[in-house]
């Protein structure tokens, strides 16, 4: 079970920062200079191409969790930033993963239904499938499908929006 | 320069006097020199520094003292590394700075070209911001922006990295069109620096410290950068509020008013330390709860609630917790925090008469004290510094290195006046003292200055006199010469069971006397007590020379009080003569 889904020291964090060189290097710094490890990071560019959203998660406790944030937001490059709240936000993450078929095709391929997987490339010893789930989700599948044999694994890291509940 | 420019090169130099620029100080090299032509027909005083770090501490010398920006130009690689020390100082102080250094081109960055490197990423945690720029047509609209980040919210050092192609004009990539730097809009939608405090928390602020029975005004260098001295003045006043003045705060308020405590902190008189160690309540002005203000911190002002004025929302709470935080200006808050006092009414206030009392009563007993050398000793640092007060005018413009003479300067001297101290507090940078003094001298050429200094922190930077003489900016330097890394040996003596370990220069080399004379100033040695003050006097009916005063100071001597290292602050230890009193004090309660 991977720890970044149920330990509370995890933090989501989204950013809107400009569009720009060495934009993300300034962010990363503020957390490398701490010793702080990012542990997920998606960046692309927005709606408007003058502006890219970064979402990372971070394990850090919430008093230095808040001075980074502070000094995140007086990086001149960073128009804004804020923490999502798990229960009002909802978080996607995609994963290619490729396996050993070995033995047993057919308790794979149940998997893959089972999860509602894509297939993306078949061959006579191994499959390459896609998934897009809550980072919880796709934990649970990476665990169902290590017996097989994990060849190759990508995960994007989490992007997240608030949720429409108020 | 007369006609409108056509080329990076003179777009930059022109921009530059387009932001008021009117004294930069620098080097030229590989990389940076196109820049350097059009300077010549600049109406932009430069002044030719013997180093890079000389350059960068000149600049914020030179803020300090005039409140406007420094301007540091330098060239690639080893010359931005070399002011790398200068920025992170800045940083550290919030002085406003704009640096500005030439790179390789374009095409060659990031291949080891010669004098390379990655300046904008070395610099970018000793910055508060850089900007590397790529087309020449960008440049007035850079400048503008860094001169803009600069000045506003919290000051800081912002770095212009500059590729040689853009600015040369025998490059074609060089053409520009030009227009005024302010005349296009800003390019910064994350920046909106907040200078108004929330009215509910000024009122809220208002109402804790009317019922404060025991409240300091802690200030720090905020308020210099807010140019809220006056306003400071009238709070304390309205309120008859004792305030402390940080080492970043000297002259924010007259030492000489009633009301005046003097520094707390590490090496703070005893009264400062131990008011607010004793306070019910800090309002915090411009202050960010240092470690060397507070001591071990969860022993730190036990019994106080905190109110927390800061430009910067990152102070508030970084460190203490506070009851009230406010973001804004000093000296916008201030003038809130005075409207809502009087909106109370004047018997709104506690009743602080025991307080007042219990303060006097700390002043009369622990005084700052040192004891006179015996016949046969050499100077005694704090001798000389009382001396030098005496010799010299309330506005003359002290500049300090780091070390026991920047802590005897900021508690012997009197400091009656805002911007009349000039000192690395944050970075600790020695050698800071001579080329921030030039800086100074340079934006203030009717103002005497002189610049306190230690053997070893002359070492460092000495060589900037040659760019005093040449460049006729003369100043004063008292350089205490001990022989000694003297804060370093008082901590070998007090923690290190006087073992002293690399801390010994050398009692016979330099000879400063003869190095002063060799970079043509006037050079005294001083060695008895009834020498110093005319050696001072008569190093101020020098005008035309710098002149540097040595005097040979006693190295046994140390800097009291002091808070030892993981203490809190209510284990201040003072002078040995006034230990006993103390000690009994602290058998009483």
């Amino acid at each position: 079970m991977n720890v970044a889904s149920v330990s509370p020291r995890w933090h989501t964090l989204v950013a809107t920062v400009e569009n720009k060189p060495g934009v993300l290097a300034r962010v990363a710094g503020l957390f490398s200079r701490r010793g702080f490890n990012i542990h997920s990071l998606a960046v692309a560019p927005t709606d408007d191409e003058r502006f890219s959203r970064i979402t990372f998660t971070v394990d850090i406790e919430g008093t230095p969790l808040d001075q980074v944030v502070k000094q995140l937001d007086k990086l001149i490059n960073v128009v804004d930033i804020s923490e999502l709240d798990p229960a009002h936000s909802v978080e996607r993450e995609l994963m290619l993963i490729t396996v050993e078929i070995g033995e047993s095709r057919k308790e794979l391929m149940e998997i893959v239904d089972d999860y509602r997987a894509y297939v993306l490339s078949e061959g006579d010893e191994r499959l390459m499938m896609s998934w897009s789930a809550r980072p919880a989700r796709l934990d649970e599948l990476e665990e169902r499908l290590r017996p097989f044999g994990i060849v190759e694994l990508q995960r994007t890291g989490r992007v997240a929006l608030p949720s429409l509940d108020n | 320069m007369s006609t409108n420019p056509t080329n990076g090169g003179e777009a930059l130099v022109k921009s530059l006097e387009h932001e008021g620029v009117e004294v930069m100080f620098g080097l030229p090299g590989g990389a940076i020199l196109p820049v350097y032509d059009p300077i010549i027909d600049s109406s932009i005083r430069h002044v030719l520094v013997r180093h890079e770090q000389g350059a960068g501490h000149m600049a914020e010398g030179y803020a300090h003292a005039t409140g406007k920006p420094g301007v540091c130009m330098v060239t690639s690689g080893p010359a931005a590394t070399n002011v790398v020390t200068p920025l992170a100082d800045a940083m550290l102080d919030s002085v406003p700075m704009v640096c500005i250094t030439g790179q390789v081109p374009l095409a060659a960055i990031g291949s080891d070209a010669f004098q390379e490197c990655d300046t904008t990423g070395i610099t970018m945690a000793v910055t508060k911001h850089n900007f590397l720029v790529t087309d020449p047509q960008d440049i007035p609209r850079i400048i503008h922006e860094a001169f803009h980040i600069a000045t506003t919210g919290r000051p800081g050092p912002v770095l212009v990295d500059i590729p040689k192609d853009i600015v040369d004009p025998v490059n074609p990539r060089s053409a520009m069109t030009w227009y005024e730097p302010d005349s296009v809009p800003m390019e910064l939608p994350g920046y909106h620096p907040q200078t108004a405090g929330d009215p509910t928390l000024i009122a809220e602020a208002a109402e804790l410290i009317s019922h404060a029975e025991r409240p300091v005004l802690y200030i720090g260098g905020g308020i210099l950068k807010a140019r809220a001295a006056e306003a400071l003045l009238e709070l304390a006043e309205l309120l008859q509020i004792p305030v402390v003045t940080t080492l970043m705060a000297r002259g924010a308020f007259p030492d000489s008013h009633a009301l005046c405590l003097g520094m707390p902190g590490m090496h703070g008189n005893y009264t400062a330390v131990t008011a607010m160690q004793r306070a019910d309540l800090l309002v915090s002005l411009g202050a960010r709860f240092d470690d060397r203000v507070t001591g071990r911190l969860d022993g730190f002002a036990p019994e106080a609630k905190i109110i927390h004025v800061d430009i910067d929302p990152a102070e508030l709470g970084k460190v203490r917790q506070y009851n009230v935080g406010i973001q804004g200006d000093c000296k916008v808050v201030i003038e809130g925090l005075v409207e809502a006092t009087k909106r109370l009414g004047p018997g709104a206030q506690a009743d602080r008469s025991a307080w007042r009392s219990t303060i006097s009563g700390w002043q009369e007993k622990f005084p700052l004290t040192y004891e006179q050398s015996l016949p046969g000793d050499k100077l005694k640092p704090q001798f000389v510094m009382e001396q030098l007060r005496d010799g010299n005018p309330v506005d003359t413009i002290l500049c300090s290195g780091v070390g026991q003479h920047q802590m005897h300067a900021s508690q012997f001297w009197r400091f009656e006046h805002p911007y009349t101290w000039i000192n690395s507090g944050g970075l600790g940078t020695m050698g800071f003292s001579i080329p921030a003094a030039i800086g100074a001298k340079a934006g203030m050429p009717d103002r005497r200055v002189w610049a306190v200094d230690g053997d070893g922190n002359f070492q460092m930077t000495a060589q900037e006199l040659v760019t005093a003489t040449v460049e006729d900016i003369p100043i004063k330097v008292a350089l205490f010469n001990n022989s000694y890394l003297g804060m370093v040996r008082q901590w070998q003596e007090m923690f290190y069971d006087e073992r002293f370990s690399e801390v010994h220069l050398s009692d016979h080399v330099p000879d400063y006397v003869k190095w002063a004379e060799s970079m043509g100033a006037v050079g005294i040695r001083v060695e008895s007590p009834e020498e110093v003050a005319p050696a001072i006097a008569r190093a101020n009916e020098i005008d035309d020379r710098s002149v540097v005063v040595e005097f040979v100071t006693d190295a046994r001597e140390n800097v009291f009080p002091m808070v030892p290292a993981g203490a809190t602050n209510s284990e201040v230890v003072v002078d040995p003569s006034q230990q006993h009193l103390l000690d009994e004090a602290r058998g009483v309660s």
